[in-house]
């Protein structure tokens, strides 16, 4: 039993690094109806730029954190005004293929830094190394500052939602961007900021991420998981990206413990056509109807 | 604008539709390739062949994504399963001559089984199911070493025909090229048929589709199923071309190289997959040659780095592709006094959104 409540523990933890990346690729897409396919390379370069300034030019950690974190959001607002801008209007499928090619393109831009491309590394923090217990249960600090982080930046966006003006325009957006367009709300800064806000947030789960993981030039594929866990969720709700994430991370956790060798590597596919199959709008989706 | 001037309504159901002229050019390039083993070396033929399974592969996914509007992220399951069906069965055994239509066929009702979670799936739910099956299948095929040798990889026997041993070059290209024009022709008659037409009528809004009486479930599963027969195959081909087939050749990266393909080829054509083929095989070619001449070496950023520019490029100026600007340029001679400017404009399509 505990070592099953250690095993739910820890899938939480990365989980909540799953559900932080979710939480970006549909913000994206609720104001955008844009499919991020690059979500996992920018919290590479959010890792890696934190690893930079940690590590390399050893900046003060909350410093450093807070100069990664903006440098990736705008990062991210530029590639939306530079290369998504122009395809508006273009079918979604392109408009996902050219997230497909900016991936690929901060991946080799990764590469061509020598100190990013030669080795995984990892960041630590002086958390490292102690542990916080919860009776018998065992959680290394770092893996309970994730889950910490996740719930605060949660919560911070429930507030941002619920109780500022651009939050609500980002709302309106989302239902229509018509509707919203009429009433005056401006898509376009709205759009930019979604794209800024997701940046910023894969940033810190790419952050979050470097102390209990390694980083390397090809974690973006861990950001392709982050996907599985929106459509779990239902896609374009926000709570469930969070839970969809968090549902990830745990049975990929106990797949690796309790299932034979190599399903913890497909858990995650599996169940998302498993969820597909039964419910395709999601746990917490609404249904979509389409007008011809 | 409309690239093809039609004179008559039997044109539109015509193979090739701009008639004899077009009959020549293929004429011309089916007589290149015949020839093209007599001039090139053994690196080129064999480069040659690649083209061809490609373009084999990629007919398969033209029909899916170009002629279906289904997209999929995961053909490279489908040329694992071809690769390795065929593989197995001539382990068993079976001649080529008979592993490959069943490997192809095999592949075929496995996509048919796998395009039907996708009935009900559209769009980026569709692509992410497909995403995942490729994974799954990537970790079967590395786990399951009783047919699939697991990770150490699988060597592939030679083929035999009335007790000669096809070399791997230059009969195994005609063996690709014949197959190759095979499929083509195959595949554009598919698509001149009532079933091809169904498949544009629900690319082009299955909902439309559903109300003139297609039945948009059977034509999806059509759709999958032949292009996992096409894709599977390129797959046992690809087995033999290659020799060696291991899983970690069949991951994410190859479906996306298949799409970079297509897209690049020109969505929506056959001709396109070839040139997309061509280009595919070309373009590792190229940047080897570049490497070459920089002063610092293997430079491994590289080639994603031209893949990822290459993709956003082409969506954001040239979406039809290389066929694209074929058919502008010949658009143009064609239709020489008469050219005005901006003929070719692009019309903006404003894509409904998908929710209300």
């Amino acid at each position: 039993m505990v070592q099953f409540l250690q095993q739910v523990i820890s899938g939480v933890s990365i989980g909540c690094v799953y559900a932080l990346i979710a939480l970006g690729f549909v913000l994206i897409y609720k104001a955008t109806e844009t499919v991020n396919f690059a979500i996992g390379e920018l919290m590479m370069i959010g890792a890696f730029l934190g690893f930079t300034f940690i590590v390399i030019w050893s900046l003060p950690l909350w410093l450093a954190a807070i100069i990664a974190i903006s440098a990736t959001a705008l990062l991210a607002a530029m590639l939306e005004r530079v290369f998504l801008r122009p395809m508006v209007g273009e079918p979604a499928f392109a408009i996902l293929v050219v997230t497909i090619g900016l991936g690929f393109c901060l991946r080799a831009a990764a590469l061509m830094v020598p100190e990013w491309s030669s080795e995984t590394v990892r960041i630590f923090t002086p958390l490292s190394g102690s542990v916080v217990r919860l009776g018998p249960i065992v959680i290394s600090a770092d893996h309970a500052a994730v889950i910490v982080a996740t719930a605060l930046i949660v919560t911070g966006f429930f507030v941002f939602f619920k109780r500022t003006r651009m939050g609500l325009a980002m709302q309106a957006v989302s239902q229509s961007q018509l509707a919203a367009t009429y009433m005056g709300v401006r898509t376009r800064s709205v759009s930019t900021l979604a794209w800024l806000l997701a940046g910023a947030i894969t940033a810190v789960a790419g952050l979050l991420l470097a102390p209990i993981a390694f980083i390397h030039v090809n974690m973006g594929v861990l950001g392709l998981k982050a996907i599985p866990a929106a459509i779990i969720g239902g896609f374009s709700s926000l709570p469930g990206a969070i839970v969809g994430g968090i549902l990830l991370g745990v049975c990929e956790s106990l797949a690796g413990f309790y299932l034979p060798a190599g399903f913890s590597e497909v858990a995650a596919y599996i169940l998302v056509l498993v969820v597909l199959t039964i419910r395709p709008e999601g746990l917490f989706g609404e249904t979509i109807h389409k007008r011809v | 604008m409309r690239y093809v001037l039609r004179t008559s309504y039997r044109q539109d159901t015509r193979l090739f539709k701009e008639g004899l002229p077009q009959y020549g050019w293929y004429l011309v390039w089916l007589a290149l390739a015949l020839v093209a083993p007599l001039f090139l070396g053994v690196h080129l033929v064999s480069q040659l062949t690649f083209i061809l399974i490609f373009a084999i592969a990629g007919i398969g996914y033209q029909i899916l994504l170009g002629y279906t509007g289904l997209l999929s992220l995961g053909q490279a399951a489908f040329l694992a399963i071809g690769a390795y069906a065929c593989v197995f069965l001539e382990k068993q055994g079976l001649h080529f001559a008979l592993a490959l239509p069943a490997a192809a066929l095999l592949t075929g009702v496995v996509g048919a089984v796998l395009g039907l979670p996708a009935l009900r799936l559209k769009g980026l739910y569709l692509a992410m199911a497909t995403m995942a099956i490729g994974f799954i299948v990537e970790e079967v095929a590395a786990r399951w070493t009783f047919v699939t040798g697991g990770n150490s990889g699988a060597s592939v026997p030679r083929i035999e025909a009335f007790g000669y041993v096809l070399s791997r070059d230059v009969p195994f290209y005609f063996l690709c090229l014949a197959l190759c024009i095979a499929s083509l022709w195959f595949a554009a008659n598919i698509l001149r048929s009532p079933t091809g037409r169904a498949m544009a009528a629900v690319r082009d809004s299955d909902i439309a589709a559903q109300s003139i009486g297609v039945e948009v479930a059977q034509v999806k599963t059509k759709a999958f199923a032949l292009s996992a027969f096409f894709t599977g195959i390129a797959g046992a081909l690809m087995a033999h071309k290659l020799s060696f087939i291991s899983p970690e050749q069949f991951t994410l990266h190859l479906s996306i190289e298949l799409l970079l393909m297509i897209l690049i080829g020109g969505i929506g054509s056959l001709r396109g997959v070839v040139f997309g083929a061509a280009f595919l095989v070309a373009m590792p070619e190229l940047i080897a040659e570049i490497e070459r001449m920089l002063p610092g070496g293997s430079q491994p950023a590289l080639r994603p780095m031209a893949f990822g520019l290459l993709l956003v490029l082409v969506m954001l100026f040239e979406p039809r592709g290389i066929n694209g600007l074929v058919e502008k340029i010949t658009g143009y001679f064609r239709l020489m006094p008469l050219y005005r400017k901006g003929m070719f404009a692009r019309q903006r399509g404003f894509a409904k959104s998908e929710r209300w």
